[in-house]
């Protein structure tokens, strides 16, 4: 049996590791399309910041993990699917034969139309190139700006400032991570990015770059000109799926995978950022785009390849952010369904807590500088457990919630 | 045989010495906040209650790491910290908030049962948390209650049929 994985990203590495552990005689091929050893994006802010080099981001070290593990590392794009004779065209020409396909390419950033996006100093954050280009223009006391705060932008927020350079952040919504906190804690993490030092323009928009040789001119629709050294543009990101292009998979943004993480074709599976799978929260197609839910379909995938009957409901919208020492975190449902909402928010202390209520489960939540036992907030939501008595207590005392879990998980 | 940690809520008296003894061995203080068992005191129904890790075998904080900080050393998932770089993803991906940040060392941090001799059971006075082979009575019941948030239902949604 050949398994074949196209993207050795953190998805194709877990279900290699997963399909050498299921099935010890199969053969494994790793095809990785950056010419990089596999690595995790997650880890660069570390590398930008210095508290790794680039070793440090790959998933396993030494790359020797790969061989011993009989898991084959092949360099290469892939460009073409032959679903009906089982077999993918690499770039260069090459065609790899499969029995199970696992598609796990991940996604890459976009950039938006605005007029002078291009040249050596405008850059994107995603890929370890990418790093290698930041770390060199941007050096302490130089001009960066960083367009966009979702969460990749207030991801590397932190490593921008940690490198000295003057940072400036231009949003054209109205909050930081709109996506992941409501006014109140987004309006929180602004004023805490102002203080750590970055000026943080919201409802303002990048309207067009021009290179004028010693600096870059950014033109905001405020009117103001910022010179820049460096324009980090972190606008979002779309999947890397345009070589299943004629094969006739089902798709939307992503391709779409069922709760087996089958796709539409036979022996094609796929997981990861690349795949668009049920949405816990919403029951509704989506991808989320984030680590956990990227390894959890993985593992699902090469369970079922391996002849295993695995099923993922666990993708939920989950994310935790660190900036400059603020830890923000949200799960789920954070904006509500219109049920109940305890809310405790004490603003001299950085302290935020918001809990949104389905009749009797918790469906989503929000927090700002608390941080303790976060994870029970998604054995909560994700159990769907019935919160009895201890939604009156939450209602009153939100920070409660780890307690609340294991109080009910223990009864259940 | 197994070993695990077998904890019995019933014999606790939240005295708290587990916290202590956890906290001393793994950081030479005397801290319960950097504690990796807590005692939770639920006293309206007078029941305490020490909560750890129960070394689930989905591994959610091991997948999903993504610099490969966590491994499993015989059934226990250790973190390193000269590796962890501090990004706190599997503290929300562990749906059993046992894998927490540790602010004083910008390192995440859970139970590793000390190696195999741990400092919470051999502190604890009253044997409500024991160090002892997983085939006795009690630590079914954790395993079940671990596995639960795996198996929730899905939400309805059109999905694609399988394709075989
Ligand atoms: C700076 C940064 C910080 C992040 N921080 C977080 C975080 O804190 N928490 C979180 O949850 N998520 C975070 N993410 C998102 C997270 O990295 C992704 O969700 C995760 O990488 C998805 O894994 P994946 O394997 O699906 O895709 P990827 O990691 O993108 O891997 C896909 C691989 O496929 C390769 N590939 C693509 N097309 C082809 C092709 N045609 N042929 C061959 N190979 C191909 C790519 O080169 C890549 O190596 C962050 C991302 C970035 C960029």
């Amino acid at each position: 049996m050949h398994h074949l994985i196209i993207g050795a990203g953190p998805a194709g590495v877990r279900s290699a590791e997963m399909l050498r552990r299921l099935d010890p005689a199969c053969e494994i091929t790793l095809i990785d399309g950056e010419g990089e050893a596999p690595y995790s994006r997650m880890a660069i802010p570390y590398l930008l910041e210095g508290k790794i080099d680039e070793k440090g981001t790959w998933i396993h070290r030494p790359l020797e993990f790969y061989s011993e593990h009989r898991i084959a590392l092949v360099r290469g794009r892939a460009e073409a699917l032959d679903a009906a004779a089982k077999k993918v065209r690499l770039q260069d020409g090459t065609e790899l034969a499969y029995d199970r396909l696992l598609v796990c390419t991940g996604a890459r950033p976009i950039k938006p139309p605005v007029p002078g996006l291009e040249g050596e100093r405008v850059r994107h954050c995603w890929t370890l190139e990418d790093a290698r280009a930041i770390m060199e223009h941007a050096q302490p006391g130089s001009d960066v700006v960083l367009m966009g705060a979702g969460f990749i932008g207030c991801i590397i927020l932190e490593s921008l400032i940690r490198r000295g350079v003057k940072l400036t952040v231009v949003e054209v919504e109205d909050r930081m991570v709109p996506r992941m906190l409501d006014e109140v804690a987004g309006t929180m993490l602004k004023q805490w990015t102002e203080r750590a030092g970055a000026r943080v323009l919201t409802s303002t928009a990048v309207e067009e770059v021009e290179d004028t040789g010693s600096k870059l001119r950014v033109k905001l629709s405020s009117g103001e000109t910022l010179p820049a050294d460096l324009l980090v543009v972190a606008t979002g990101v779309t999947s890397n799926i345009e070589f299943m292009d004629g094969t006739g998979v089902e798709k939307r943004a992503g391709i779409i995978v069922n709760a087996r993480m089958e796709t539409s074709l036979p022996d094609v599976w796929a997981a990861g950022d690349c795949a668009e799978g049920c949405d816990f929260s919403t029951g509704d197609l989506n991808t989320l785009a984030i680590q956990p839910v990227a390894v959890e379909q993985a593992i699902t995938a090469a369970k079922n390849m391996a002849g295993g009957n695995a099923e993922y409901h666990c993708a939920l919208p989950m994310n935790i952010l660190d900036t400059a020492g603020l830890i923000t975190t949200s799960f789920g449902r954070h904006e509500g369904v219109g049920g109940e909402r305890a809310v405790l928010h004490n603003a001299d202390e950085w302290r935020y807590i918001r809990l949104e209520f389905d009749e009797d489960t918790l469906v989503g939540a929000q927090t700002a500088g608390h941080v303790n036992m976060v994870g029970c907030i998604r054995g909560l939501i994700q159990s769907r457990i019935p919160l009895r008595g201890w939604k009156e207590r939450l209602l009153k005392h939100p920070e409660r919630v780890a307690e609340a879990y294991v109080d009910l998980a223990r009864e259940a | 045989m197994e070993m695990a940690l077998v904890i019995d809520p019933g014999k606790c008296t939240a005295c708290r010495q587990c916290e202590l003894a956890c906290s001393y061995r793994h950081t030479g203080e005397f801290n319960p906040s950097r504690s990796r068992i807590v005692v939770f005191d639920f006293h309206t129904k007078g029941r305490f209650v020490p909560y750890t890790c129960t070394q689930c075998d989905q591994a959610w904080c091991q997948q999903v790491c993504p610099v490969g900080a966590i491994t499993n050393e015989n059934g226990v998932k250790v973190v390193h910290e000269d590796i962890c770089v501090g990004c706190k993803v599997c503290t929300i991906a562990c749906p059993f908030g046992t894998v927490n940040y540790d602010p004083a060392s910008g390192k995440v941090i859970k139970c590793d049962l000390c190696g195999g001799d741990p400092a919470c059971a051999a502190a604890c006075p009253t044997e409500a948390i024991v160090y002892t082979d997983i085939s006795v009575q009690g630590f079914e019941k954790m395993r079940k209650w671990a596995e639960r948030v795996d198996t929730a239902p899905q939400a309805g949604g059109d999905l694609p049929p399988a394709a075989h």
